[in-house]
């Protein structure tokens, strides 16, 4: 199956919930809306054969609205197929649903979400810090982090 | 007088000498049975990712040298490819670039499983083996220093081909190293596949299922030995792999002895396409026909003002990909690299993420171990192949 018609079979079942769907060096990513985020997943596994989750991670766009997007990156073992999903999440209620119940793989992909980019997972089995230490304030892949650690400025750049 | 019965909690790592790095385990035990298993990463966190949006994208590639630090070509190709990707000039790089690319890179993995089977021998306690492959590795490792400086950091890749096309000779001794590659592995197959011993201690150790793996996100030859015919060179073929003919070695069992074979007869496989691609070079360019992306020839920069306004404005300022973004898997010696890039048309990315693949197949180590013995826990160390500077990038 192509990807339009995945993307097709996907809006049929979430009309509402299918926000965009963007094309872009031959890969498809589609923005739903966070949501029906596991009822999505959970089709996207059992109905379209999405079976791994490859990656999962955070995105900050500083700036714009919403802030942050969490982006899944599918994979089908047996047509060898990948698809994008991306889900925008506000600054202000930075939570998604967890769907470590649909792949496994997605727990510590999750912690390390949450630990860098300080999104959180309700639901998630074990939400603790993964790379950072547990008492570590802040979430270093935030755009407004600051680069060379707590309490310095922002680093400028060699380009400015 | 009853027998009280209580689980005792240990500390592994992080400087055991068996967790391959800086890995801390908490294991609590049930006498020699592992009742639960909680691995602590982070300990080697660089902030590679963090570091990465504040460079351009030539800037980035010898950070991908220091993630998988035994497999630094692997990175470098598969940081390359997504930015080759991002620009949208995948088709333009020269054939003699993609070649010695491929080369280069299952010289990697060869280098990577020789340095697995090493540990993983030692660990059970082996000695012989861990001598003769870092004697192998040896040699890949001055390969490496011919080719690049560096006999681990190599920095050789760039976005759009290579940084310097190979030295006159090194060819013929690269062929001479692939032709004696097979035989070497007989020999540590000779010490280690008979063995009794060896059987003992991997043969139904660390089983995992083909549902599980791919629940759990494991890739690589950990997920072929589980019976999942996957191989990302065969199946999404990227710089030039589908003209080579190879076999991806798969088998059934699922435990610790499938995924030594499993590798073993990946490094036959890797020979057989180092010696296809040696056949196929032919001199010509290293580096695409993309004047905003690639450097200009030094010769041209030391001859000419536009050459040198031209080369100081690609190291000083970069190239800006159009906003968008993309995903590049490939397959690394350790299971899938992905590299996931966000532009916004400016010269940095405004996200690199890297799918580590010892990151995900560590996360597999506790449903391997648990319920069983603890001296099984090493094994499975072992068979996994992490590298914690990926892990914790």
């Amino acid at each position: 199956m192509s990807d339009q018609a995945i993307v097709e079979k996907l809006k049929a079942k979430f009309s509402t919930a299918v926000l965009d769907v963007v094309e872009h060096r031959g890969e498809t990513t589609v923005t739903v809306a966070k949501e029906p985020i596991v009822e999505i997943c959970t089709f996207l596994r059992d109905d379209c054969g999405y079976n791994l989750l490859t990656d999962l991670c955070g995105v900050d766009y500083l700036g714009k609205a919403p802030r942050f997007m969490v982006v899944y990156n599918l994979y089908n073992i047996a047509t060898k197929q990948r698809l994008r999903i991306k889900v925008p999440v506000e600054e202000q209620n930075a939570v998604v649903d967890t769907v470590s119940t649909v792949w496994g793989t997605a727990n510590w992909h999750e912690r390390e979400c949450w630990d860098l980019m300080g999104i959180s997972f309700n639901g998630h089995p074990d939400q603790r810090r993964i790379l950072m230490p547990a008492d570590w304030e802040g979430h270093p892949l935030r755009k407004d982090y600051p680069l060379q650690g707590p309490g310095r400025e922002p680093y400028q750049g060699r380009l400015s | 007088m009853a027998v009280k019965s209580e689980t005792m909690i240990i500390n592994m790592g992080p400087q055991h000498p068996s967790t391959h790095g800086v890995l801390q385990l908490i294991l609590e035990l049930d006498g020699e049975i592992v009742v639960k298993a909680t691995p602590h990463i982070g300990f080697l966190h660089r902030g590679t990712e963090k570091l990465s949006e504040y460079r351009t994208y030539h800037q980035i590639i010898p950070l991908t040298d220091r993630l998988d630090y035994l497999a630094p070509m692997s990175n470098n190709l598969g940081y390359v490819l997504a930015v080759e990707k991002l620009l949208g000039i995948t088709d333009k790089i020269p054939k003699r670039a993609e070649q010695i690319r491929v080369i280069l890179t299952e010289l990697t993995r060869l280098k990577s499983h020789l340095v697995w089977l090493a540990c993983h021998a030692l660990d059970i306690g082996a000695m012989t083996v861990f001598l003769y492959c870092f004697r192998e590795r040896e040699e890949i490792t001055d390969i490496y220093e011919k080719v690049s400086g560096a006999r681990m950091t190599s920095n050789y890749f760039r976005v759009g081909g290579l940084s310097e096309d190979l030295p006159d000779g090194l060819d013929a001794e690269i062929r001479k190293f692939a032709e004696s590659m097979p035989g070497h592995v007989e020999t540590y197959e000779g010490l280690l596949t008979g063995n009794k011993i060896w059987q003992l201690r991997t043969q139904g150790v660390g089983h995992i299922s083909a549902e599980a793996a791919i629940d759990i996100g494991i890739t690589g030859p950990a997920l072929r030995a589980s019976g999942v015919d996957w191989d990302l060179r065969r199946d999404n073929p990227y710089s030039g792999y589908e003209d080579y003919d190879f076999e991806v070695p798969v088998r059934e069992e699922g435990d610790t002895f499938a995924r030594y074979k499993c590798r073993l007869d990946e490094m036959r496989q890797s020979s057989r396409i180092i010696l296809q691609a040696l056949d196929k070079l032919k001199p010509g360019p290293i580096l695409a026909d993309c004047p905003k992306v690639c450097l200009p020839p030094k010769k041209s920069v030391v001859d000419t003002i536009e050459g040198l306004i031209h080369h100081f404005k690609i190291v000083s300022e970069g190239f800006s990909p159009e906003p968008g973004e993309i995903y590049q898997g490939i397959e690394a010696p350790k299971g899938e690299l992905g590299y996931y890039l966000v532009s916004d048309g400016s010269p940095m990315p405004v996200r690199m993420k890297v799918r580590p693949p010892s990151f995900v197949n560590l996360q597999g180590l506790p449903q391997m171990v648990e319920g069983k013995l603890l001296a099984d826990v090493i094994a499975v160390i072992g068979t996994l192949d992490i590298v914690l500077g990926e892990i914790d990038r």
